[in-house]
């Protein structure tokens, strides 16, 4: 054991070591071991005999089956780029330009967030589809298919690339800046020398983020993908269509592919990554420039338009009888059908969502602080982050057959929550925990680590300096990670699409089920109405995190 | 192969008898002594509880599911049904996937198919609800007690977009059979859903195969016909009904998929008119089974004898008029016998072959329209 050499720095003591090693336990018996009792699937044959890689050899020796992973390669890296660009001039625009209009550009930006990802593909079927709004004017895409995916993936991942370098060029340290300028550097090398490496780690974060995202997401490929296959939509066919659990874990491996890589790629990030916010930093002072600030208002105009065409075109599918060929206007579809769970199944999302927002806020937190501050253990430490980054490239589908197969075993002491409220938000926790962790140790890593060593000296236990200064001052992420669980769990549809239970029904797969069985406005309507409580929580949001600010700014 | 019944030829044979098969079993409905394999059940109170919760699985229609179980619930108001529902190959794998402790008491209204692969696995519990007798022979497993009981029949029908269709310069007497797929006009309006992502993909592949030389290895008339129809293809989809659907909403001009999945978006207002190919239909049924589990719930057995009713077949052939207890000859908003309609059915010749036939599709088809 490692923990041993870390203990004469007398900094940690057993209880520390405890509460972590204890986290890791539940972590691991809630994410590795039901992986583990899907994935040793991949090594058996449909009999149950054991296969060794004999499913793997055959995976690649189907052309047709291989040539989802390129595909997938294919429309997360294209999707990924654009969505990198863009979330960066747009969080660039919003931070460093003296643009109008700020607070409308900034909620908007977040729309897409607000709402399952197959709605976003319906959004693109009234807008570009064969009688789509865009089409009838003329514009004519093949939407089905490669684009059609890459499109829906770009809007899926924008705001979240978008949020996370928000979040960081708000922090910038306004020194930097001043003495860049006082020696005469040109606009664009202070871009390059001094924007851009403070960063690195943010750039390479939202990368594999998009990235897993786009690599994983069923929703898009599955209303738009057509005929064009990508491991997501593999997963679908092997398992809901020929029902073979093994081939289906040998795709669900696959889909691990970017956790290994970011895996690596974030020990290389990390390493270069440092405290930019410090007791001397000061406000950044955005100077005025015309062509700049034209340029970005165009850029956020068009962004924003298009998300707003998007809540038009659903507002537009809901609000009338029969979308394109008969346009009176109607408030039927709001009344949902009781089978699909109807308007119950709206506040049984609500319920699980704010369940699986507070104690998922707790946990990602504090599992953070574990990984972040912890002096030492650092065999430990290597293991919880790899843990934390595991989650993001699961897709839905995975973790929820990983449940049953764990959770559902009358063998499992823990079988008593399946089919309870309880398993749903253990998967949520664990299907969202990787964002949500990024974001607690960006704000941990932003605090001074002179905090801990004063409380050390004043022999302060680490508990109180994490409940009274860590913590206080980490609110406004503490806040975004609990907006960002409640949202998401209001809007996923792949995880809980197994493990729902017949007495418990959610409205994001009341979504799905209406989108099957053809009641596309339903499904409009139905997503209008999570969009509204987002949109709510978000505000309320913003106006506790706008008060958390003034008291910070004068705390300091 | 017993199962190489010819389901029109029963129909056939059935015709009068039937009438008086259902008109029996309606009188002798609840009085009737149940069959040998429940001897307890001669008490109903006790075994088949009037009151209860179950939870039931099915991949019938949300719609058709809130309709049916307010006419069960005022037969037996006590017993509470949970349902969860899901589409077809969704329940069956999370069927699959419980496997080690199955939640559900029974399955309602899931592909024959389907619950062959469940039986396969020993997870359905062999019962004969009151009234089996009347259920045509191959509407049911061929088991002395069955494990699963049908109910009603789906087939593969073309929804056709007729004002998109006049845009292409045809008209809906242009579309009768499946040649007529193949028009050049049609190049790209086609849809069609998976076989190996869809049960009704798999149905209309199994039975063109069937028609067209019964052939799975990938070659022979029925592979050349499919080679053909894949030219004029938009896009193969996941689901069954989204042919039908996207026809309905114009994103394509004609959709492969079955015949309610047409007519329900007909009903909804859609520029919809339900053509059933001149050649005949590949068909599957929807059956009901009780799970094998430690305890079984009284009340499913139950909800199981309620589900076969003539009472429950009325309710099922407003959506498919094609039941398993063969009715009485009246199909509404069919201009024709739907029975004469579906081809003589080699399930086992598609269970034995199904394997095979998924990969040759997915081989020809699947790997050419991904790298377009």
């Amino acid at each position: 054991m490692r923990g041993k050499p870390a203990g004469k720095l007398k900094r940690r003591g057993p209880a520390q070591t405890i509460t972590f090693a204890g986290m890791l336990a539940v972590f691991t018996v809630a994410l590795v071991f039901p992986l583990f009792a899907l994935f040793s699937k991949a090594f058996f044959d449909k009999s149950g005999a054991f296969a060794g890689l004999g499913n793997y050899f055959k995976y690649f020796q189907t052309p047709s089956l291989s040539v989802s992973v390129w595909n997938t390669m294919d429309i997360s890296l294209v999707s990924t780029v654009f969505s990198v660009v863009f979330g960066f001039l747009y969080a660039y625009a919003l931070t460093r330009t003296r643009i109008p209009l700020k607070p409308l550009f900034r909620y908007t930006a977040l729309i897409p967030i607000f709402m399952p990802t197959i709605v976003h593909a319906l959004g693109l079927v009234y807008l570009f589809g064969k009688q789509g709004a865009f089409t009838a004017l003329g514009w004519q895409v093949e939407l089905y298919g490669r684009l059609g995916i890459i499109l829906s993936e770009v809007v899926f991942t924008f705001p979240q690339a978008f949020l996370m370098f928000f979040v960081a060029l708000e922090f910038a340290d306004g020194r930097l800046y001043e003495a860049a300028d006082s020696m005469g550097v040109s606009a664009f090398r202070r871009f390059t020398r001094v924007t851009v490496p403070e960063l690195r780690y943010t750039i390479v974060n939202v990368f594999f983020v998009c990235f897993t995202l786009a690599f994983t997401d069923f929703g898009a490929p599955k209303v738009l993908g057509g005929s064009y296959s990508v491991l997501a939509t593999d997963i679908y066919k092997q398992v809901a269509g020929q029902f073979n659990m093994n081939m289906g874990a040998v795709v669900g491996t696959l889909l691990l592919i970017p956790a290994v890589l970011s895996f690596a790629a974030g020990r290389l990030a990390s390493g270069k990554n440092s405290g930019t916010m410090s007791a001397k930093s000061t406000a950044l002072n955005v100077k005025k420039s015309r062509p700049r600030d034209a340029f970005f208002f165009a850029l956020c105009s068009f962004v924003t338009l298009s998300f707003l065409a998007l809540v038009a075109s659903l507002l537009m599918g809901a609000l009338t009888s029969y979308y394109p060929y008969d346009m009176s206007l109607t408030l039927k579809h709001f009344a949902f059908n009781p089978s699909t769970g109807g308007i119950g199944s709206y506040f049984n999302s609500l319920e699980m969502s704010l369940l699986t927002a507070a104690f998922g806020t707790v946990f990602v937190f504090v599992y953070a602080y574990m990984t972040e501050k912890t002096e030492g253990l650092w065999a430990l430490k290597k293991y919880g982050g790899f843990l934390s980054s595991l989650p993001i490239a699961l897709p839905g589908m995975v973790i929820g057959l990983s449940f049953i197969f764990f959770f559902n075993s009358k063998a499992n002491p823990l079988n008593f929550i399946y089919g309870t409220v309880a398993i749903l938000v253990i998967s949520n926790i664990l299907h969202y925990f990787s964002v949500p962790y990024i974001t607690a140790t960006g704000a941990l890593k932003k605090l001074d680590k002179e905090f801990e060593s004063v409380a050390e000296s004043m022999n302060v236990p680490r508990w109180k300096s994490f409940l009274q200064v860590s913590a206080p001052l980490s609110l406004s992420a503490i806040l975004e990670i609990f907006m960002y669980l409640f949202v998401n769990s209001m809007v996923t549809v792949s995880a809980v699409v197994f493990l729902y239970s017949a007495r418990f029904k959610v409205a994001s797969i009341a979504i799905s089920h209406m989108e099957e069985s053809g009641d596309v406005a339903q499904a409009a309507a139905m997503s209008l109405l999570i969009l509204s409580v987002n949109v709510l929580a978000r505000l309320l949001y913003e106006t506790a995190a706008r008060l958390i600010n003034k008291k910070e700014k004068i705390y300091e | 192969m017993k199962k190489l019944l010819s389901i029109c030829l029963s129909a056939l044979l059935c015709g009068a008898s039937l009438v008086g098969c259902s008109g029996n079993a309606a009188s002798e409905g609840g009085a009737q002594t149940p069959p040998a394999s429940d001897a307890t059940t001669a008490a109903p109170a006790d075994e088949k509880a009037t009151k209860g919760e179950i939870t039931v699985y099915t991949a019938l229609e949300d719609e058709q599911v809130t309709e049916y179980l307010e006419v069960f619930n005022a037969s037996y108001p006590d017993i509470d049904v949970s349902v969860v529902r899901e589409s077809t190959g969704v329940i069956t794998a999370r069927l699959l996937a419980e496997k080690a402790n199955p939640q559900a008491d029974l399955v309602w209204g899931t592909a024959a198919s389907s619950l062959m692969v469940l039986d396969a696995e020993g997870m359905l519990e062999a019962y004969a609800p009151t009234g089996v007798e009347r259920i045509m022979k191959e509407f049911k497993s061929d088991k002395a007690v069955p494990t699963w009981v049908g109910i009603d029949a789906w087939e593969t029908a073309f929804a056709v977009n007729t004002v998109e269709l006049a845009k292409l310069g045809l008209s809906l007497s242009d579309i009768k059979g499946y040649d007529d797929l193949l028009r050049p006009e049609l190049k790209g309006h086609v849809v069609m859903s998976n076989p190996n992502s869809s049960g009704t993909g798999l149905l209309t592949v199994a039975g063109l195969l069937q028609m067209r030389g019964k052939t799975a290895d990938g070659s022979g008339a029925g592979w050349d016909y499919l080679s053909a129809l894949h030219e004029n293809i938009g896009q193969y989809v996941h689901s069954g009904s989204k042919p039908a659907k996207m026809a309905a909403a114009g994103e394509t001009v004609i959709g492969v998929s079955f015949g309610y999945a047409g007519i329900s978006q007909k009903l909804k207002g859609a520029p919809v008119e339900v053509v059933f190919p001149a050649e005949g239909s590949g068909w599957d049924m929807e059956a009901n089974a009780l799970m094998k589990k430690d305890a079984i719930n009284p009340a499913a057995k139950t909800f199981l004898d309620w589900a076969i009713t003539d009472e429950a077949m009325e309710l099922y052939k407003v959506n498919y008029p094609i039941i398993a207890t063969g009715g009485d000859g009246t199909y509404e908003g069919y201009e024709s016998d739907p029975v004469s309609q579906l081809i003589d059915n080699d399930f086992v010749w598609t269970a034995q072959n199904r394997d095979s036939i998924l990969t040759k599709w997915m081989e020809k088809f699947d790997s050419k329209s991904a790298t377009e």
